[in-house]
C-alpha cells in the first residue's frame, strides 16, 4: 500500500467523522428547538384558557359585588391587553400576563368580602378551573424553561455552538412572569 | 434529565438480573432432578415465564382494574381530580392524560397501571378522594404519575411475573417430588457407579433451590419495590414542587386502619402504600413492598424548602439512610435547585362535607341512580328500576317529575 492511499484513507475518515459530527449536532439542535416550540404551544393553550375564563369570572362576581367597578375594569383591561400580546414574543407576552396575574389577585381579594359569593356553586366551579389553570400555566412554564435551558446550553457550548452559528440557531427566551402588582396591598373601597 | 432516571438505575437492573438468574438455576436443576434433562427444565421455566409475561403485558392493566371494581370517570364527573391529574401530566411531561378510575371503597389507597405512558391509568379509592385536600391529592397523583413516568409499572409487572414463575415452579416441583418420586435409583442415564453421587448432588441442589429460590426472589422483589417507592416520592415532590402535600397525604393514609377489600398481593407495589401492611412493623423491614410511611414522611419533611431531586437525596441521607441513596447520581449532576411553592389557598378546596357529598354523588351515578333536586333542597335518588313518572319528596311533600332521559332507560 502506497503512502498516497493511506493519506487518502485518513483524509476520508476525518472527513467522514466531521460530517457525522455536523449531522448529529444539527439533528440534536433541531430536536431541542422543536421541544422548545412544543413546550411553548402548551403554555399558549393554558394562557388562552385563562383568557377565556376571566369574562365568566367577572360576570359571576359582578352579580354579588356590584360596587367594585374599578377592579372589574382593571381585570378586563389587563385581560384584553394580554390577549393582544399573544404572538408578539415571549418577553412582551410574559409582561402582559404578569399584569393580568396582578389584577386577578386583586379581584380574588375582593371576593373575600362576599361570603355569599364564596358559597355559590357556580363560583366554586369557576374557582377550581381558575386554580387549576394557574397551576397548569406554572407547570407548563417550568417545562418550557427547562427545555429552553437545555436548548440554550447546546447552542452556546463548544463544539455544537459552531453548528448553531452556521445554521442560525438562535438562543431561546425564558418565560419569566414577574408579578410586581401582586405585592401591592389590594385597594379596599367602601362604597 | 427524566430519561436518565429511567435508564440509569443500575442497582435495580442488577436486582432484576439476580431474580432472572434464580429462575434459570431453579429451572435447570429441577429439570435435571425430575426428568434428567437440565435443558428441558430450562425450556419449561422460560416457556411458563414468557406466557405469563405476555398475558401480564397485554391484559394486566385491565385485569387489575376489573378485579378492583374500578370505574372510569370523565372530566365532568370530578373536575378537581381530573384537573389535578392533568396538571401532573403537564409537570411530568407525559404525552397523554392517563385514564382516571375511582374505586368504591372506604379504605385509603391509590395506584397506577399501564405498560407504557401512553396507555396508563391511575385509580383512587373513594375514601381517599374524600379525605384529601387539593394539595394532598396533587401529591398522591404526582406519586402515581411518577410510577408511570419512571416506568415502574412495567418494571414491577415484569418482576412480579418473574417472582410468580419462580413460586409456581417450586410449588409444582414440590408436588412432583412428593407424589411422583425422583429420578433416582436405577436412573436412565447413569450406568457407572460415579453417576450416583452426581445425581444425589443435583437432587440436593434442586431441593435447596426449591426452598430458597421463592424466598430469595421475594426479598429481591421487595427491595426493588421499596427503591421505586422512594424514587416516586422524590419525583412526586419535584413535579408538585410541594413535598408537604404528599407528606400530609401519607400521614392521613397511615392513620387509617381499613384494608382495601379488593387488593391483590401480586399488585401490591402499584399502590401508594402497601395494602397489606401490619401495624407497628420495624423500620428496616425486609419483607415489605413499601418503605415505612413514617420514614417517607420524615424524608419529605426534611427537604428544607427545596423540591428538587437533590433536595430529596440530601434529606434521604439526613434521615439516617446510609448507602448510595435512591436517586441515580446522573440525575443529580447539573440539575438546578428547585424552590418549593406555597400551599394552595384553603378556599380553593371544598370542605370535607362537600367532598364526601361530591364523591357519593359520583358513586350513586355509577350505580345508575338518577338524581332529582327538590325545591326544598333535598336530593332525591331515583333507583334504576323505578318506573313512575314522578317522585314525591319525603321532606316537603312536593311531587317532582323525573327527567325523561331516565324514564326511557329505566
Amino acid at each position: 500500500m502506497s503512502v498516497g492511499i493511506i493519506v487518502l484513507i485518513v483524509v476520508l475518515v476525518v472527513l467522514f467523522l466531521f460530517l457525522g459530527f455536523i449531522w448529529m449536532s444539527y439533528n440534536g439542535l433541531v430536536r431541542l428547538r422543536n421541544q422548545v416550540k412544543n413546550a411553548w404551544a402548551q403554555i399558549d393553550v393554558q394562557l388562552k384558557r385563562r383568557h377565556d375564563l376571566i369574562p365568566n369570572l367577572v360576570e359571576t362576581v359582578k352579580g354579588y359585588a356590584k360596587y367594585e367597578r374599578e377592579t372589574f375594569e382593571a381585570v378586563t383591561n389587563a385581560r384584553n391587553l394580554a390577549q393582544k400580546a399573544v404572538g408578539t414574543g415571549v418577553g412582551s407576552q410574559a409582561k402582559a400576563e404578569g399584569e393580568l396575574s396582578g389584577a386577578l389577585s386583586r379581584l380574588l381579594a375582593v371576593v373575600e368580602k362576599y361570603p355569599d359569593l364564596k358559597a355559590n356553586t357556580n363560583y366554586l366551579a369557576l374557582q377550581e378551573e381558575l386554580t387549576s389553570t394557574e397551576n397548569k400555566i406554572s407547570f407548563s412554564r417550568q417545562h418550557y424553561n427547562d427545555s429552553v435551558l437545555t436548548y440554550n446550553n447546546k447552542t452556546q457550548m463548544v463544539p455544537s455552538n459552531i453548528i448553531a452559528g452556521m445554521f442560525g440557531f438562535k438562543v431561546g427566551e425564558f418565560f419569566e412572569v414577574t408579578v410586581a402588582a401582586e405585592k401591592e396591598v389590594p385597594k379596599v373601597s367602601f362604597t | 434529565m427524566w430519561e436518565q432516571i429511567r435508564s440509569n438505575q443500575t442497582r435495580t437492573m442488577i436486582l432484576v438480573a439476580a431474580m432472572g438468574l434464580l429462575l434459570l438455576l431453579l429451572g435447570y436443576f429441577l429439570g435435571e432432578a425430575l426428568f434428567g434433562s437440565g435443558i428441558g427444565g430450562l425450556v419449561v421455566a422460560i416457556l411458563i415465564w414468557v406466557i405469563m409475561n405476555l398475558f401480564a403485558y397485554f391484559q394486566g392493566d385491565r385485569l387489575i382494574l376489573s378485579i378492583s371494581g374500578a370505574r372510569k370517570i370523565s372530566r365532568d364527573d370530578h373536575p378537581r381530580l381530573y384537573n389535578i391529574v392533568e396538571e401532573m401530566k403537564i409537570a411530568s411531561g407525559l404525552e397523554k392524560v392517563p385514564d382516571i378510575y375511582i374505586i368504591d371503597d372506604p379504605s385509603l389507597n391509590a395506584f397506577a397501571v399501564g405498560r407504557d405512558p401512553s396507555r396508563a391509568s391511575v385509580a383512587i379509592t373513594s375514601g381517599l378522594l374524600e379525605r384529601l385536600n387539593r394539595d394532598e391529592l396533587q401529591g398522591v397523583m404526582a406519586h402515581e404519575i411518577s410510577h408511570i413516568k419512571n416506568r415502574d409499572v412495567l418494571l414491577m409487572t415484569f418482576c412480579s411475573v418473574l417472582l410468580g414463575t419462580i413460586v409456581l415452579l417450586a410449588w409444582f416441583a414440590a408436588r412432583m417430588m412428593f407424589f411422583g418420586g425422583m429420578r433416582g435409583g436405577g436412573g436412565r442415564r447413569s450406568s457407572g457407579g460415579g453417576g450416583g453421587y452426581a445425581i444425589l448432588i443435583i437432587i440436593a441442589v434442586a431441593i435447596v433451590l426449591m426452598i430458597v429460590a421463592p424466598i430469595a426472589a421475594q426479598l429481591i422483589y421487595y427491595a426493588i419495590s421499596r427503591r421505586r417507592e422512594y424514587l416516586a416520592d422524590a419525583s412526586g415532590a419535584l413535579y408538585t414542587r410541594y413535598p408537604e402535600g404528599l407528606a400530609s397525604a401519607l400521614e392521613k393514609i397511615a392513620g387509617s386502619t381499613q384494608e382495601l377489600k379488593t387488593a391483590n398481593k401480586a399488585f401490591a407495589p402499584m399502590y401508594i402504600i402497601n395494602p397489606f401492611r401490619d401495624k407497628g412493623k420495624a423500620a428496616s423491614d425486609l419483607t415489605s413492598t413499601h418503605p415505612p410511611i413514617s420514614e417517607r414522611v420524615r424524608i419529605l419533611r426534611s427537604m428544607a424548602g427545596g423540591a428538587s431531586l437533590a433536595a430529596y437525596d440530601k434529606a434521604y441521607h439526613e434521615v439516617g439512610r446510609s448507602g448510595k441513596g435512591v436517586i441515580p447520581s446522573s440525575a443529580l449532576v447539573g440539575a438546578a435547585a428547585v424552590a418549593a411553592r406555597k400551599p394552595e389557598a384553603a378556599e380553593a378546596v371544598p370542605e370535607k362535607v362537600e367532598r364526601v357529598r361530591e364523591t357519593s354523588d359520583l358513586l350513586w351515578k355509577y350505580s345508575d341512580y338518577g338524581l332529582v333536586n327538590c325545591e326544598c333542597g333535598t336530593k332525591l335518588r331515583v333507583p334504576p328500576k323505578f318506573r313512575g313518572d314522578s317522585i314525591k319528596c319525603p321532606h316537603c311533600g312536593r311531587t317532582n317529575a323525573i327527567p325523561a332521559k331516565r324514564k326511557s332507560s329505566g
